[in-house]
């Protein structure tokens, strides 16, 4: 029986990887823009379908995806928020959500129109076939792989805000946007940085997805709604609140599938439903 | 302010939750309603409020979500190329198609149903994968007294205790699936059985009907898990099965659910570890999306396959032209000739309105078409033709795009689906029957 529990917790880990790094992106940009990205979730399936199209089109493999991927998506990013979401900066933040939400049902209805629902298959790549026996479980070398690279990106980003230089700019920028623009530091780009980064984060977890779960349009958006509770939970803003949390809702949600499988997709919001009645700005998030 | 927008994104994440595919539905509910227009052949097909003499055929389907490659807009071609092939009319009246999404809920599809059948002067509703929506829309079918031919749900309650008058089940159901695929894995070895079973009508019924297989066959159940209707992540549920040491893993589930579970096992090597993987209802477009270094050598019963024939292949050529060349599931063949029959039948009474009568004169007239042969219709709605148990190809096997199955055997039609008598349909044993 500990046995079984083992491999739940690391099998909860692996789907807190995805709940992570897209928690964190989506932290990010709230916390410096103040902008509930809805598109957070197609960024993340364009990322899968950016890999695909380069395994397909280009005969260029996993490695080259986990980097281009994100570059052009990031890029996309960044062209959103120049032509869109920055015209809306001083507007209240709910035009920002009905903007991505309605740039996300676009995209993904376009891709759906293209390629349908069923997905692409994408292959787990050469290096990271097969699996090892852990004695409890069976686990594929490609999932041990996705935990070792999100835990990795997940705290290079939060060690890259909370212990650089840059990483104090943008905090400042999220605390009083007006008077860092006094120092001179431009403000603007550097939300136009944040946003392209959020996209990137997704899509590389997009291109981590691909070989998992099928390349599909609805992959994002079946993911966001978990990935939102995350970041309520954890505090709307704060990185590394995000983090845990992401890791930890897995864990939890792993738990739900062996004691009572079909409340799997509803204990998350249970317990965000929980925490935010004793703590409504979440576990780690601090007063306005 | 901070709280504020907590607030609203909470809102906002619910909404998308429900809404992801609300939105597509509710534009697709839309384009049903002026659909009539664009959709009809005849150029006389004018407004809605002309329907008294135009027949009307509504495609109820997944357009948005996990089965809409399986069913969904190739469904709508299917109808619309069937409608053609008559000219578009019968006897000077327009026939229409018009569509829409019920997005796998029982409640939408209810509220699409009831609207065309009572205010949009519809004849008959064709497809309806996801039983649970699909009984649904029976009882309100059967109450209108219209046609209801069922294509896409698989669950043979349909034409079992909640049976219709009103009411033909083309294309397949659980019971078939269940003495193809499942006896055969039974005979070959597989006696000890545990399930991944989709938690709703269709995948209870199949778990139902393929234990009954093997447990006849001398096998034995261990177990099985329950897992929410589109589910993303089955690493758990592959664990529990792992773990359960059956034979057999059976996929109960289907379209999305059954590709992200089969992919997911190979990745855990399930199949290395001496237990065997049955999907136990497995359609083309999934196996198009698994890739054959998945999919290959997976056991699969289909009522068609594109490349069967040459009347197959001709009418699957017609098809793939308009869907960019997408080949058509076995759902969407269903709905081609169920439309087919449905208008030779309305033809033959000549009075479209009264449902009971024209699914009568369905039964009574033998069924022919290019897709699924000759064929007849039970008393119970069960459309009786062969069943084909398929293996799919290894990468090395297959030829071209899209060339995936390899005949195992032929099921004879009489074999192929359960005998009336038994279904406990009361329409057979009559309403004093068990």
């Amino acid at each position: 029986m500990s046995g079984a529990i083992l491999s739940q917790l690391l099998l909860g880990l692996i789907n807190g990887s995805f709940y992570a790094l897209l928690s964190l992106g989506l932290a990010l940009i709230f916390g410096l823009m103040k902008i509930v990205n809805f598109a957070h979730g197609v960024l993340y399936a364009l990322g899968a379908f950016a890999a695909w199209l380069l395994l397909d089109k280009a005969g260029l493999g996993y490695g080259w995806a986990l980097v281009l991927a994100p570059l052009a998506v990031g890029g996309l990013s960044a062209v959103i928020e120049i032509t869109l979401i920055r015209r809306l900066r001083h507007l209240d933040p709910l035009y920002g959500l009905l903007l991505t939400f309605g740039l996300a049902i676009l995209i993904q209805e376009l891709l759906r129109m293209k390629y349908g629902n069923s997905g692409q298959p994408y292959p787990v790549p050469g290096f990271l076939r097969g699996a090892d026996d852990l004695g409890f479980m069976f686990l594929p070398r490609y999932r041990a792989w996705v935990i070792t690279v999100s835990v990795v990106v997940c705290t290079a980003v939060w060690l890259i805000i909370e212990k650089t230089r840059l990483g104090s700019t943008v905090r400042a920028a999220a605390e009083n946007p007006r008077l860092l623009e006094a120092f001179g530091v431009a403000v603007p780009r550097l939300m136009t940085a944040t946003y392209a980064f959020g996209g990137a984060l997704a899509a590389f977890a997009g291109v981590l997805a691909a070989p998992i779960y099928r390349v599909s349009p609805l992959m994002g958006s079946d993911l966001i709604i978990v990935v939102f509770a995350v970041v309520a939970v954890g505090g709307m803003g704060s990185i590394g609140g995000s983090i845990l949390t992401g890791f930890a809702l897995g864990i939890a949600e792993g738990f739900t599938k062996v004691f009572y499988p079909q409340a799997s997709t509803t204990v998350i919001f249970v317990i965000m439903a929980l925490v935010l009645l004793v703590r409504p700005r979440g576990l780690f998030g601090r007063a306005a | 302010m901070i709280r504020r927008i907590a607030v609203l994104g909470l809102i906002g994440a619910v909404a998308l939750a429900c809404n992801k595919r609300e939105s597509e539905g509710d534009k697709s509910g839309g384009e049903a309603a002026k659909g009539s227009g664009k959709s009809t052949p005849a150029p006389e097909g004018a407004t809605p409020s002309a329907g008294a003499a135009a027949i009307r055929i509504g495609v109820l389907t997944d357009l948005s979500g996990l089965y809409s490659d399986l069913a969904g807009e190739g469904s709508v071609e299917a109808a619309k190329m069937a409608v053609e092939e008559v000219g578009g009319k019968i006897g000077g009246r327009p026939i229409e198609v018009v569509s829409a999404d019920h997005r796998n809920k029982p409640d939408v599809g209810s509220a699409v149903a009831r609207r065309w059948l009572e205010n949009e002067g519809v004849d008959v509703i064709v497809d309806v994968p996801t039983s649970s929506v699909a009984l649904a829309v029976n009882e309100i079918v059967r109450n209108q007294n219209k046609v209801f031919i069922a294509s896409g749900p698989a669950a043979a309650d349909l034409t079992g205790k909640a049976c219709s008058p009103n009411t033909v089940h083309w294309t397949y159901d659980t019971w078939a699936l269940a003495n193809g695929t499942g006896r055969e894995v039974v005979r070959s070895g597989g006696k000890t059985w545990f399930f991944i079973t989709a938690d709703y009508a269709f995948g209870q019924a199949l778990e139902r009907d393929v234990t009954a297989v093997v447990v006849e066959n001398g096998g034995k159940v261990l177990g099985s898990v329950r897992h929410p209707l589109n589910n993303t992540d089955f690493s758990s549920f592959l664990m529990q099965a792992q773990a359960s040491k059956a034979d057999v893993i059976g996929m109960a589930n289907a379209g999305g659910d059954t590709v992200n579970a089969i992919k997911q096992a190979s990745e855990f090597g399930l199949g290395k570890g001496g237990q065997k993987l049955a999907g136990l209802l497995v359609f083309l477009s999934d196996v198009h999306a698994l890739g054959l270094d998945v999919a290959g050598g997976l056991m699969l019963t289909s009522s068609f396959y594109w490349d069967r024939d040459d009347a197959t292949r001709a009418w699957s050529k017609k098809f793939g032209e308009r869907r960019e060349g997408r080949m058509p599931t076995m759902v969407q063949a269903g709905v081609y000739a169920g439309v087919r029959h449905y208008l030779k039948a309305v033809a033959e009474v000549g009075d479209e309105k009264d449902g009971a009568k024209v699914v009568a004169a369905m039964k009574r007239i033998p069924t022919d078409d290019p897709l699924f042969g000759k064929g007849t219709i039970d008393p119970n709605g069960r459309k009786r033709h062969p069943m084909y148990l398929y293996q799919v190809k290894t990468p090395a096997e297959s030829k071209g795009p899209w060339d995936y199955y390899k005949l195992v055997r032929e099921i004879p039609a009489d074999q192929a689906f359960q005998d009336p008598a038994k279904s406990g349909c009361p329409l057979v044993t009559g309403p004093s029957g068990k």
